[in-house]
């Protein structure tokens, strides 16, 4: 018999709707809350965020923007396994102009620029190369943007704009084999059928350096998690950049160009920069600083089955379990406090399913006879990389990785 | 100039589009209005089959509220995004809102008369008042 408190999640930080708490205000409840909305705990607000069914594809997500669509996970989602579901995998486009027909047959992703061979290749040469799988956490550049003290300008995520997924494919490596690198490659340059509304404006491109490219382990997804890709998530073909923010996986992916120098377009030499800074963190004003293109993840840790202000009974024993990414390698360390990071205690670890997914850990507190418990989560990963007790600031809101902290209340 | 005169559906997005293009701008047509294929194909190979994709994205919804004093935004930007994500922003200054709407001129080209900008800023400004 558990003897967390019914009231737990009940939560605070995402408070529901009335009728939505009277009825028991749980993850299972997901059905009825498709007309009502979340509230996300962002310090100094707007708050309130519709939830929505609307979108093909796709169970209740938060509704950041209709369009083009940038669709949040309910953060309960994250506690129910440590593969995210395809039909709440969070949601992120730059441009409006997307497909939202397909004709898998008619697809092909071309193979050009500074190469022996410029290729197109359909999606049955594709399915018969030889396939790649791994597990991998997808995170936006600026998931928890709308956490970030003084708050900036973008898209206001809290922590639910990442997700896990097992990923199948190519290598890009043996894509490139087949069309041949010259000599004198030094990157390489993805882009997507979706386009700008306006012309003129920047097609959405990204690009990685060749070497990164040809590792191995950077492949091109046909599938989520055993299923074909939702549209919203780049159906039918995505780039997939293990260790990487999401701002590279490329989504609809059918064009791909060796360049023989470095890329100057808008989307790697201005936007998705960052200060060349521990944390690329800087301090509110502050300008002179290097800056350049984001690149590999930070180690990250959550509490899942515990939302911010839930109350506990004075004296139980609470279990507290939650998800942990290494960023670009694994998890070796999930740790707890239970006083505000005075002491910590090693959480157990659950299965390991890959160095770049997420990794499930357990632990348990026991409550005071009164007071509140702040709990924190930190992660640390096989580099020895540890979470920061401190956030950091950028102007983007880019690549939050702070400590996370919870008060529970004692009653 | 002419006002979009109810919730933006998908033929007003293109109603918006047209919109922009008496200011100069050349607008994509959306490739929604492609035919879709008669039957839907597959491709399969080595135990994957995947199927051919025939969707349909809900409308953009809401317009900004706030009657005449929306016109210049509801005019102006919501050919390229919804009003949502800009609703939800924290309070910004006004040099970041400025700052903001400069980007979406320059950078991303939206075709925003400069007579316009001054009432989008004034709206984005004074969106911190309507909590």
């Amino acid at each position: 018999m558990s003897a967390v408190n019914q009231n737990i999640f009940a939560t605070n930080r995402r408070r529901l709707l009335q009728s939505a708490i009277m009825a028991g205000g749980m993850a299972a409840a997901f059905p009825a809350w498709a007309d009502s909305f979340v509230e996300l705990a962002l310090p100094g607000g707007p708050d309130r965020r519709d939830l929505t069914t609307d979108f093909p594809e796709k169970k209740l997500m938060i509704l950041q923007r209709s369009r083009p669509p940038l669709l949040e996970t309910p953060f309960e989602v994250f506690d129910q396994g440590v593969f995210t579901p395809n039909n709440q995998f969070f949601v992120r486009w730059h441009w409006a102009v997307i497909p939202q027909q397909i004709d898998i047959a008619a697809f092909g992703v071309a193979v050009r620029g500074h190469v022996d061979k410029t290729l197109s290749l359909s999606m049955a040469d594709i399915l018969a190369m030889p396939r790649v799988e791994l597990a991998a956490v997808n995170q936006c550049s600026g998931n928890s943007r709308g956490l970030f003290q003084p708050r900036v300008a973008g898209g206001q995520w809290e922590n639910g704009a990442m997700g896990n997924a097992r990923w199948t494919g190519v290598a890009l490596r043996d894509v490139l084999d087949r069309a041949g690198v010259k000599a004198g490659a030094v990157a390489v340059r993805f882009n997507g059928l979706d386009q700008p509304v306006v012309d003129g404006a920047p097609d959405f491109m990204k690009s990685l350096d060749i070497d990164h490219a040809r590792d191995g382990e950077v492949m091109l997804a046909f599938q989520m998690n055993g299923e074909q890709l939702p549209v919203l998530n780049g159906f039918p073909l995505r780039l997939i950049v293990p260790g990487w923010y999401s701002t590279y996986w490329v989504k609809m992916l059918n064009d791909i160009e060796v360049l023989d120098a470095p890329d100057q377009n808008f989307w790697m030499a201005t936007a998705y920069r960052i200060p060349d800074t521990p944390y690329a963190n800087v301090k509110p004003g502050e300008t002179g600083f290097k800056t350049v293109p984001i690149n590999r993840m930070l180690p990250r840790s959550f509490v899942t089955n515990v939302r911010n202000h839930a109350t506990v009974k004075a004296g139980a024993t609470v279990p507290i379990r939650g998800i942990a990414f290494g960023g670009d390698c694994g998890v070796s360390q999930v740790e707890i406090s239970a006083d505000d990071g005075r002491g910590w205690q090693a959480a157990a670890l659950g299965s390991d399913t890959g160095k770049y997914s997420f990794r499930q850990w357990s632990s348990q507190v026991t409550a005071p006879q009164s007071g509140n418990i702040t709990l924190q989560v930190r992660a640390t990963n096989t580099k020895g990389e540890v979470q920061p007790s401190e956030p950091n600031w950028n102007s983007a809101g880019f690549m939050r990785n702070v400590i996370e902290r919870i008060q529970l209340a004692v009653a | 100039m002419v006002l979009l005169a109810r919730p933006l559906s998908r033929r007003a997005a293109v109603a918006g589009a047209c919109l922009l293009s008496f200011v100069g701008a050349a607008v994509r047509p959306s490739l929604a209005a492609e035919p879709a294929p008669s039957a839907p194909s597959t491709v399969s190979g080595a135990g994957v089959t995947l199927h051919s994709l025939n969707v349909e994205f809900p409308d953009p919804g809401r317009m900004f509220p706030g009657d005449s004093k929306a016109d210049a935004i509801n005019n102006n930007c919501l050919a390229c995004h919804s009003a949502g994500m800009v609703l939800t922003q924290p309070a910004l200054s006004r040099a970041e809102w400025q700052s903001e709407v400069e980007k979406m001129r320059s950078t991303y080209k939206a075709p925003v008369e400069e007579s316009d900008v001054p009432a989008i800023v004034d709206y984005l400004v004074a969106l911190k008042d309507r909590k």
